[in-house]
């Protein structure tokens, strides 16, 4: 389908690449995943921190699932629970922000394409970003 | 054994998974669901969930070093994304009337044939001879960088690399592992890009991947806090080493590193569906 699309936007606006929009995004990207991945250890480390110090010396017990309790189930759980004081809370939130970094990344994208008009480029990131959504608008719904 | 000893030997575990998964592009969960579940004897959900924290912690702290050495290519990770989520969803709608202890045999054998292809010496920069228009059109064509500076390379057979990854896309989504495998696969094999290129990207798209299933595990309540701790801590800087010993890895070390791991994948997956384990 896109090369049925190509030639035709082409014609009315070339769309030569431009090595220093290329250079630009890396860049941005570089830096949000880094950022992101950065920012969800520091907060992981910080609950982990307190999660330890409080539970440290209780026995482990993962052999049998119970799946999570619903308030580290959900955005808006995650974040009272944490308000509310709750270690795992914190270390739950990092998690989010982990899982929130590639998603960031290709609305990133998605918004950078929109800027150079590159519509070949605008479309696939629009795919994967409504894939994304609807998989998470799924688990919820 | 309490949460702290077990916290620590987790990290260490985490931190091995995260440096093997961004060397080969694979991402830690490979190594990192039999490791829990075998030897920790963790429930398997608990672990699909931690597998899926590593992997994208491995995904995004390796992709920056591979994005600012130019080993990644942006475009081509971007592109097949698309390929991958298709497949995911095609793959939730097969996943009722798909017999996965099939499904997983078809799948080992194709892992171990393609870890013997692999090993196939071939010429990284080939002359351009078979030049897919689709490939100039998508701007997929790259430089990659060598010892003896940067050279170029042109991706082939862009439309067979979409539907393997497509295939590949629906068949992790099935049997929830081997998508960084898969993506690899599709890119050295059929496209015929460089390995490191290939390994690089399949690490930047992994991330997405894995996004996309974390809202389902998070929602279903397999992301437990306590075991993903450990995990993602170790996982990063695992993940971070890695990296950097890729930049200046020889390409058939990493070949032959990917494919050990790939035949271990195999093996398990056969033993797992012949034991009727998930």
């Amino acid at each position: 389908m896109y090369q049925d699309a190509d030639p035709r936007i082409s014609s009315i606006e070339p769309q030569p690449i431009v090595p220093s929009h290329e250079a630009q995004l890396e860049r941005s990207i570089s830096t949000l995943l880094q950022c992101g991945v950065w920012l969800s250890s520091l907060i992981v480390l910080i609950g982990g921190v307190l999660y330890l110090m409080r539970h440290g010396s209780e026995s482990v017990d993962y052999r049998v699932f119970r799946g999570e309790p619903a308030m580290y189930r959900s955005l808006p759980g995650i974040i009272t629970s944490m308000l509310t004081g709750h270690r795992r809370g914190i270390i739950q939130f990092g998690l989010v922000v982990l899982i929130a970094t590639p998603i960031l990344r290709v609305l990133l994208c998605f918004i950078a394409f929109l800027r150079w008009r590159d519509f070949t480029y605008l479309t696939i990131t629009a795919l994967v970003l409504s894939g994304l959504i609807y998989s998470f608008v799924g688990a919820y719904f | 054994m309490n949460i702290l000893e077990f916290s620590l030997l987790v990290w260490f575990g985490s931190f091995v998974a995260g440096f093997l998964g961004a060397l080969t592009g694979l991402g830690g969960g490979v190594v990192l669901v039999p490791l829990l579940t075998s030897v920790f004897g963790i429930d398997i959900r608990y672990a699909i969930g931690a597998s899926l924290v590593s992997v994208i912690a491995t995904s995004s702290g390796a992709a920056s070093t591979y994005i600012k050495q130019g080993f990644t290519n942006l475009r081509i990770g971007m592109f097949l994304e698309v390929a991958t989520v298709i497949g995911a969803l095609i793959g939730a709608l097969m996943a009722t009337f798909v017999s996965v202890k099939m499904l997983s045999i078809v799948l080992a054998i194709t892992l171990l044939y393609s870890a013997y292809l692999a090993q196939q010496p071939r010429s990284e920069f080939c002359d351009t001879e078979t030049i897919d228009p689709l490939a100039a059109q998508l701007h997929l064509n790259g430089t990659c960088p060598t010892p003896n500076g940067a050279i170029a390379y042109e991706a082939r057979s862009v439309s067979t690399g979409f539907s393997i990854m497509v295939i590949a896309g629906a068949l992790s989504g099935l049997l929830g592992i081997g998508s960084g495998g898969f993506k690899v696969l599709a890119m050295d094999q059929a496209m015929k890009l460089p390995f490191k290129v290939s390994t690089t990207t399949s690490n930047f798209m992994i991330g997405v991947t894995a996004a996309a299933s974390a809202g389902v595990y998070l929602a279903r309540g397999y992301i437990d806090p306590g075991l993903s701790m450990p995990v993602m801590l170790g996982v990063f800087p695992g993940a971070l080493l890695g990296a950097k010993v890729l930049v200046g890895a020889k390409t058939q070390l990493l070949r032959i590193l990917f494919s050990v791991v790939l035949v271990v994948m195999a093996l398990k997956m056969v033993y797992n569906s012949l034991a009727g384990g998930v």
